[in-house]
Order: C-alpha cells, then structure tokens, then sequence
C-alpha cells in the first residue's frame, strides 16, 4: 500500500459522503419527483446541489473503480465504509443534529470493521493469474530496469496495445 | 402481504447491488493496475480499456436496475426499514459472492468486518 492508494480510499470514502449530502440535500430543494412528471427530473438536475452532488458521484465512481484495479472488493467495500461514519459525524459537528446511543454504536462497529481490513492484504484474489502478477512484474520492473517488464504477462498486454 | 413485497423489493435491490459490484470488480481487474498502466502508457489507455469491457457495462447496468428497484422498494416499505436492510445485506452478499464468483480469500478477519460494518451500517441507517 502507497499513500497514493491511501489517497484513492479516501477519495472513495469522502467523494461518496459528500456527494449523497449534496444529492439530498438539492433534491429537498427540488421537491419530489413522480412518474408522471419527468421533466422534473430535468428542473432537479439544474439545481446547483444537485448538480454538485452528481459530479461528486462521478467522482467517487472513478476513485472506487481505481480501488477495484489493485484491492480485493471485500478490502474496499469495508475500507470505504468510514463515510458512513463522516456523514455521521458531519451530522453531529456541522449539523448541530442529535446523533443517538445507538448511532454512536454504528459507529464504533463499523469502525472496528475497518479495523479488521485495515490490517490484512489489500489483494488475496487470482495469486498467480495475471492481473496480481502483472502488477508484480510491472512494479519488478520499475525496481530492476525495464528489461524484468519483457517477460511474463506484461509483455502480453502490450503486445495486444 | 406487504411484509412479503417489501422483503422481494429488497432482495431485487440487493441482488441487482452484489451483480453490479462483482461485474464491476472483474471489469477492474481486467484492465489491470491503473496507477501502473497510468505511468506506463496515459490515461487514455485506462479509458479506452475500461470502455472496451463489456463487464463493466453490464455492472453499470445491474447498479442501474439496483438503483431504481430502490426507489420502487422505498415507495412500498418504510426508508427507516428498506435503506439499511438493502444496505447492510449488500455487504453480506458481496462477501459471498467475492469469494464464488471473484475467488477472493474472505478469511476469518473479512468476514468479521463484513459483519461488523453490516451491523453497523443497519444501526446508523435505521
């Protein structure tokens, strides 16, 4: 794990949070939205929260799918679950809302499951399948000079470029 | 009756969630180590191979359908029942279906913290 990949989990984690705040928070503006009356979606998409949030969605969608590429789902579906925990805290500290016993207790327990994660591999799936070996090799050949990268699945995936 | 409609309700959503992010998982995985393939060959490289994989359309389209079975789901059950039920079921399921379908090594510590943030998740959504 590099900081960079930190920094993508917290991208996951913030973009997510903040972009169903924003998402909520214009759709209360816009009013509700039937069947009947699709252009109402088109009016809820023009407010600036809306907007905003949906950006923040894209956003959150890119950094998810660049945690995918090098982590297993069950490291980033629990790793990624702390927004859970912000919106909670946002709620609390920003919002002035009342957070319950219970909701604290949320809390603590998905925080101990991010705990859990935390400390084992990012990436268990297809050990000697090509994507894991591909990114060994990839990294192999950053350490070593390029000529590590000629061989094995790397080559492969250029040569199909 | 209604118990049984809005129990379905959330099973299409939290089916339709676990296809959605498997495929989009396998997509993922496919295209490779982003951050590599960025400082290998550009941006444009991820783009055009994420664009090219038809699971990756699939999963978006299987979290389209997840998406609207919510709002369905939510218009005949309670949100206070549905969001986190859908939600925390999701991460129970994935953690199946990761370790079928993605042969991913769910061990003892993964399935605790599955547990654990799908109990949580319940408690702070409910």
């Amino acid at each position: 794990m590099t900081f960079r990949k930190y920094l993508v989990l917290a991208g996951v984690t913030v973009f997510a949070a903040a972009g169903d705040s924003m998402l909520s928070h214009g759709m209360k503006q816009a009013g509700s939205i039937s069947i009947h009356h699709l252009q109402s979606v088109v009016l809820a998409v023009l407010n600036p929260w809306v907007a905003a949030g949906i950006v923040l969605l894209l956003a959150f969608f890119a950094s998810y799918m660049n945690a995918l590429s090098w982590a297993d789902l069950t490291y980033v579906l629990p790793a990624t679950s702390l927004g859970y925990v912000l919106l909670a805290l946002v709620a609390k500290f920003a919002l002035h809302e009342q957070v319950s016993p219970l909701r604290w207790l949320g809390i603590a327990l998905i925080s101990g499951g991010v705990g859990f994660v935390a400390g084992g591999p990012a990436l268990t799936a297809h050990a000697h399948e090509e994507i894991p070996a591909f990114a060994r090799s990839a990294k192999d050949g950053a350490a070593r000079g390029t000529a590590a990268t000629a061989q094995g699945p790397i080559f492969h995936e250029e040569a199909e470029l | 009756m209604r118990h049984v409609y809005t129990w379905s309700g959330i099973l299409v959503v939290v089916s339709f969630s676990v296809v959605g992010d498997i495929l989009i998982a396998r997509a993922m995985k496919q295209v490779g180590d982003v951050h590599a393939i960025v400082r290998r060959s550009g941006v444009w490289t991820v783009v055009g191979r994420v664009l090219s994989n038809s699971n990756f359309f699939l999963g978006v389209t299987a979290m389209a359908v997840a998406f609207f079975s919510l709002l369905f789901a939510l218009s005949w059950g309670d949100v206070s029942l549905v969001a986190p039920a859908a939600a925390s079921l999701t991460f129970i399921g994935n953690a199946f279906a990761a370790k079928i379908f993605l042969h991913e090594k769910v061990d003892q510590r993964r399935w605790i913290a599955a547990l654990l943030v799908a109990a949580g998740v319940a408690l702070l959504a409910g």
